[in-house]
């Protein structure tokens, strides 16, 4: 009794803090935690027509129903590929670009080079996608090079096995520049007086970057990893809905956009939420054993 | 110190670093440059791909076709309607609710901070957002497009992380002693210290709505609500240009092909533009959010 009394004066102390509190619990309880509640249907035979709470409970049978269908690998294989091929390319492209901005002695340079490297960012995907499409395309520029090369035309946005590259590398357009900026913050944190150390023992700037610079970024690229890897199992719906088309669903399609396909336009909302629940599960334990393993081998994590 | 006389190996090192970033910068303006270049250009010197880099035949006769297309620019009034009120909204709620979150004096302080950050490592789904978002009888409503995604809680945290460490604590508990309630207190004195931060806001909000289009493709029905986004990936990646074109334009299939550079011109223009100003606040917003991810 005492004890709430207390929590009480507490609460009244405060009273206005939690007024201003209420537009972002309303938001959170009604599109976060109410969906979250929702997915429970993944685990009934759910029908709108009589509510959550009174269609039948079905146990797994959805997600059996999705782990013994054709589409279970061959999404886990495009969602991994892609990530892999992302992270191998991607996020060591964008490291090495920070490197390299870092390294710029003259201020208006750099100034001009991230100005222009972070624009991307701020297209949207469907210009992006539009872009992709229209400079692949048969008199896309591309294929104007290849043929002046001697080549044969490729029919890019067709052919399965092009998918990955073009979504990889279109993403490194789009964002490697604008990537950059939390490593060149990182950076900025630097103590001067190890480079001037350096300098003094006569190291060229290559191996000034090389024994400095790199270790010296090394957390926040691990954060990043880190992070990154919490997503291994996640590809951007918004682009693969843009991107691919039924030629190119072997190697594009990916859990979220199955999700779509089956779940929006086919309406089976029990299946497709038995699968955005498995991928969400799938996502939150990357997460957390990633950052148990970073925590354990570099005492450096999310929480 | 610095003054010391180049050595040849840093004067390579420096070479090739100018020679590589110099190299970017071409391969993300080129695409940029191209597709204006070929929307200005005569559509038939650009279907024959003789357009390389500058405009060749230099016309209008594409943006004329773009200003008849009536369901375009009526997506764009669409767009800049959910954009200036989602944006006012976001930011408000955003603004708002960071502001408790700063206080550690708060009763539940932590509860209600892990309350928004759990939802960045779990989330319902596709679907049951979509049938929560039916439920409330949202389906085909400007709401749709603007209420589902108010909140983004990164932002919620790098808004909240700029109160904790800017607004000193010393200035709260004064102000409490004057009688000034909190709601006083977040309206006359921090508000007006954290306009920088929210100039952030508005534009991470801004751009986010302005090149949204997957929540409009779940919830929207009703094609006169479709946004710009929307009509554009018809435009640009559905072939569905005849359908669109104009009666004026459907025996001139050319500029119903080159259309798609000038609508992406149109649609990408007003960011475009604004981008080289507001850079330096978009930066900051993200090395804030850095700072405590």
């Amino acid at each position: 009794m005492h004890y709430l009394t207390q929590a009480g004066r507490k609460i009244g102390k405060n009273k206005f803090l939690y007024i201003m509190l209420v537009p972002m619990v309303l938001y959170y309880v009604l599109f976060h935690y109410m969906p979250m509640y929702g997915a429970q249907i993944a685990f009934r035979d759910y029908l709108p027509s009589i509510g959550i709470w009174e269609s039948p409970w079905v146990g797994m049978t959805y997600f059996k129903q999705f782990f013994n269908s054709v589409y279970f690998g061959r999404l886990m294989r495009n969602t991994l590929l892609i990530n892999l091929y992302d992270l191998l390319v991607g996020f060591t492209f964008t490291v090495a670009l920070a490197l390299l901005i870092n390294e710029v002695t003259s201020r208006r340079y750099k100034k001009f080079v991230q100005t222009v490297l972070y624009m991307p960012h701020f297209i949207s995907v469907v210009v992006l996608a539009g872009l992709v499409v229209s400079f692949l395309s048969p008199s896309g520029p591309i294929n104007n090079l290849i043929r002046m090369l001697g080549g044969e035309t490729i029919r890019f946005m067709q052919e399965k096995t092009w998918y990955r590259t073009i979504f990889v590398f279109s993403g490194i357009w789009q964002d490697a520049g604008w990537g950059t900026i939390v490593y060149l913050a990182a950076l900025t944190n630097i103590d001067i007086s190890l480079y001037e150390a350096a300098i003094a023992d006569g190291a060229s700037r290559f191996k000034r970057m090389l024994y400095i610079t790199i270790p010296c970024i090394m957390p926040t690229v691990i954060v990043m990893l880190i992070l990154r890897m919490g997503n291994i199992f996640t590809v951007g719906f918004e682009k693969t809905m843009l991107l691919y088309n039924e030629l190119t669903y072997e190697t594009a399609d990916v859990i979220a956009t199955y999700v779509y396909r089956r779940g929006i336009i086919g309406a089976e909302y029990s299946f497709s939420t038995a699968v955005g629940l498995y991928n969400s599960v799938l996502n939150l334990a990357t997460i957390v054993i990633f950052n148990a393993i970073s925590k354990k081998a570099n005492d450096i994590g999310l929480w | 110190m610095f003054f010391k006389k180049k050595s040849t190996g840093d004067i390579i090192f420096e070479t090739i670093i100018y020679v590589i970033l110099t190299a970017a910068c071409i391969v993300v303006l080129y695409p940029l440059i191209l597709i204006a270049s070929q929307s200005f250009s005569d559509p038939f010197l650009v279907m024959r791909g003789e357009v390389k880099l500058l405009p060749k035949g230099f016309n209008l006769k594409i943006y004329q076709s773009v200003l008849q297309h009536s369901e375009l620019w009526n997506s764009y009034k669409n767009t800049i309607i959910y954009t200036f009120i989602g944006t006012a909204v976001s930011v408000s709620a955003t603004a708002i609710s960071a502001y408790p979150l700063s206080r550690k004096d708060m009763y539940g302080y932590k509860f209600f901070n892990l309350f928004a950050i759990v939802t960045m490592f779990i989330s319902g789904g596709m679907i049951p957002l979509y049938l929560q978002v039916s439920n409330l009888n949202l389906i085909n409503s400007m709401w749709s497009v603007i209420l589902p995604s108010a909140i983004s809680t990164f932002n919620l945290i790098v808004m909240k992380s700029f109160y904790s460490t800017s607004i000193p604590s010393e200035i709260n508990d004064a102000a409490a002693i004057d009688g000034c309630n909190d709601i006083h207190f977040f309206v006359k004195i921090v508000l007006p210290l954290s306009s920088s931060i929210l100039a952030v806001m508005v534009l991470f909000y801004g751009v986010r709505q302005w090149n949204s289009w997957v929540s409009p493709l779940l919830y929207l029905v009703d094609r006169k609500k479709y946004p710009l986004q929307l009509i554009l990936r018809e435009i640009l990646l559905q072939n569905q240009v005849s359908s669109l074109s104009d009666a004026a334009l459907s025996d001139q299939i050319m500029i119903g092909e080159t259309i798609k550079y000038a609508v992406m011109v149109v649609s990408t223009i007003p960011i475009l533009c604004l981008y080289p100003f507001l850079q330096k606040y978009f930066v900051k917003g993200v090395m804030m959010g850095a700072l405590k991810g």
